[in-house]
């Protein structure tokens, strides 16, 4: 089999144009074997494009990429013999019950009829879904679907996983069962390059991560890397009424000497900074002024400044937000 | 942030079933492209299955109302009785049942393409054709379905084929192929189609010129001479008149040559325009 030391991706200046769109616009990324990879970054920013690239769906209009040591291009079938790529949307036959749907892909894929047949119950069996094999996958929920297209992606053991945002769209406890899935995956030997728009997701999951924004690497690193990176700790408070988050910033930022994040949530802001002395105060005072706060807490920044930091704008779009704020 | 942390830290240990799935080191050698085939056509009639008569409703409900609206209310005027319009009608009805339902290939082709699953096909190493091929084949399925209605319908009216049960065969055989055919059209069309609606939408400008201008349901010797000139081109024509040839037992060579020969042209140019544009699909 490999040789650990065969990088899983190695991409060089990856470009993807769509028309006037650089889509994907000079990507280089160094990602070892038996990681899961973290690559997140806001809708659009060119995650999709990307691990359509690797998986040797698109092809690349500037560039290189090896995958497990094959160039996607030139060696695309050596590739695709190795990696299976989980889609943003559940790809699997609407019409077809689950088992149906593993016995197809592992037919195509060569098992015989008795091999595809036990393949299919023991993909069932391991992402529980045994007790609706029989069922035609339009019934399911989005959790059990998304575990169904996993599984299809499992039907040959895939020395690379592709999972595009895995979590998108499903519920708490379909996501920490997708979750569970991929930190099981890795843990028998899996690389996993997956994508989120989810900074909690890549935190959770991830032993790298690059961010992404307009189809560039903005930053790669651990998880603890970016945030060191970012600085310091920071202040998050919540308001009981968000009317009162422009004179709680104006207090904030007078206070405690730095600016003021406000967040997505129109309740929330946040200050990067250590001092816990003018924290404490900070807080008195905003209490002294009637500003009346649900929540404060103290701690190291959260991905979502990370990107803030990184980008000058947050990971979400809230222009809007800001603007009505400011 | 951390939230889940706790709740999933323990539930992170693969289970048994889990460890059995993801260790499994089967690597069958990739099928040939008989078996590809095969087992995409096998997918495309258990779809067939699943649907259940709404399949058999969809294929046969305008063919029927055709043959009775045609035969009771134009019938005696266009051939004198509706008895004898039947006779010739019947075998043109059988026309349209198999070429309508071609446009299921295209919608259904395009479904697999916005819906992803041909994005999963794409990244598996198989000889790439084959669920397109497939997919053609396994609509056989329909077609047969669809014939059998049609002419049951057709006897019970009184239908009388002269070329016997050997002729009604012939005559179906010849139908499969040439709707396999036409389908290819409808396969490049669902390859290039932004939904599978527009397939269907836009499928009605290629089905109503084709049906309509054809020999299906008048004789075309009553037409102004242009449009009898159009008529005659019509693959369409062709078809009908050996599939008359056939049941009636008259059918010259020439007629089912002309018929295979349309074939063969439609599936030269379509089949692989629609896998270029398959393979295109990597580029954009």
């Amino acid at each position: 089999m490999s040789s650990q030391s065969t990088l899983a991706i190695e991409t060089s200046g990856l470009v993807k144009v769509f028309g006037e769109t650089r889509a994907v616009d000079g990507v280089d990324l160094v990602i070892p074997q038996g990681v899961v990879y973290g690559v997140l970054g806001p809708n659009g920013a060119g995650k999709t494009t990307t691990i359509r690239m690797l998986s040797t769906l698109l092809t690349p209009d500037g560039g290189t990429a090896r995958v497990l040591g094959h160039d996607v291009v030139r060696e695309a079938e050596a590739v695709r013999s190795r990696v299976s790529l989980t889609g943003q949307f559940a790809s699997v036959d609407e019409d077809l019950t689950a088992a149906e749907n593993l016995t197809l892909l592992a037919r195509l894929l060569g098992f015989s009829r008795a091999q595809a047949a036990e393949r299919a119950e023991e993909l069932l069996a391991a992402f529980d879904l045994t007790t609706a094999a029989g069922r035609q996958s339009k019934t399911f929920s989005g959790g059990m679907r998304r575990r169904l297209d996993i599984a299809a992606s499992l039907v040959i053991t895939p020395d690379l996983l592709f999972l595009d945002e895995p979590t998108t769209g499903l519920d708490p406890r379909s996501r920490n069962q997708v979750w569970d899935s991929v930190r099981a995956m890795v843990a028998l030997g899996t690389t996993i390059l997956l994508t989120t728009q989810y900074l909690d997701e890549a935190d959770q999951l991830a032993d790298r991560i690059a961010v992404i924004d307009h189809g560039r690497v903005i930053a790669e690193g651990t998880t603890g890397e970016l945030k060191s990176s970012v600085g310091t700790g920071a202040l998050h408070v919540r308001l009981v009424k968000a009317e009162s988050r422009p004179a709680a910033s104006q207090l904030l930022t007078r206070m405690l000497a730095a600016p003021v994040f406000l967040e997505s949530d129109p309740f929330a802001l946040s200050v990067r900074t250590d001092d816990s002395e003018r924290i404490a105060r900070a807080l008195a005072e905003l209490a002294r002024s009637e500003i009346a706060v649900s929540d404060f807490a103290f701690g190291r920044p959260s991905l979502d400044e990370v990107f803030l930091a990184l980008t000058g704008r947050p990971a979400e779009d809230t222009t809007a937000n800001q603007e009505d704020a400011a | 942030m951390t939230l889940a942390s706790e709740t999933t830290a323990t539930l992170g240990a693969p289970t048994d079933a889990l460890r059995k799935a993801l260790t499994s080191q089967i690597r069958p050698s990739r099928p040939n492209p008989l078996t590809a085939v095969r087992v995409s056509a096998w997918r495309t009639m258990r779809k067939m299955k699943h649907y259940g008569v709404a399949v058999l409703f969809d294929v046969t409900l305008m063919p029927i109302i055709f043959l009775l609206t045609f035969t009771y209310l134009f019938g005696g005027a266009f051939a004198g009785s509706t008895k004898e319009y039947l006779q010739y009608f019947l075998p043109g009805v059988l026309v349209q049942t198999v070429v309508m339902p071609t446009v299921y290939t295209g919608t259904a082709l395009n479904m697999d393409i916005t819906r992803g699953i041909y994005d999963r096909f794409r990244t598996m190493p198989f000889w790439q054709p084959a669920t397109i091929v497939g997919s053609l084949l396994g609509d056989i399925v329909r077609y047969v379905l669809a014939l059998t209605t049609t002419m049951g319908v057709g006897l019970a009216l009184g239908f009388r084929p002269d070329g016997g049960v050997g002729g009604v065969l012939a005559a179906m055989l010849l139908l499969l192929v040439f709707a396999v055919s036409v389908s290819w059209i409808f396969a490049a069309l669902g390859m290039v189609a932004k939904a599978p609606e527009t397939v269907s939408g836009s499928s009605m400008l290629v089905m109503f010129p084709l049906v309509f201008t054809s020999n299906i349901f008048v004789k075309p010797d009553t037409m102004p001479g242009w449009m009898e000139t159009i008529v005659n081109a019509n693959p369409v024509s062709n078809a009908a008149t050996a599939v008359r040839g056939l049941v009636h037992g008259d059918a010259s060579g020439s007629d089912i040559g002309w018929v295979l020969l349309a074939c063969g042209v439609i599936t030269l140019i379509f089949a692989p325009l629609t896998m270029y544009l398959y393979r295109a699909k990597s580029r954009s």
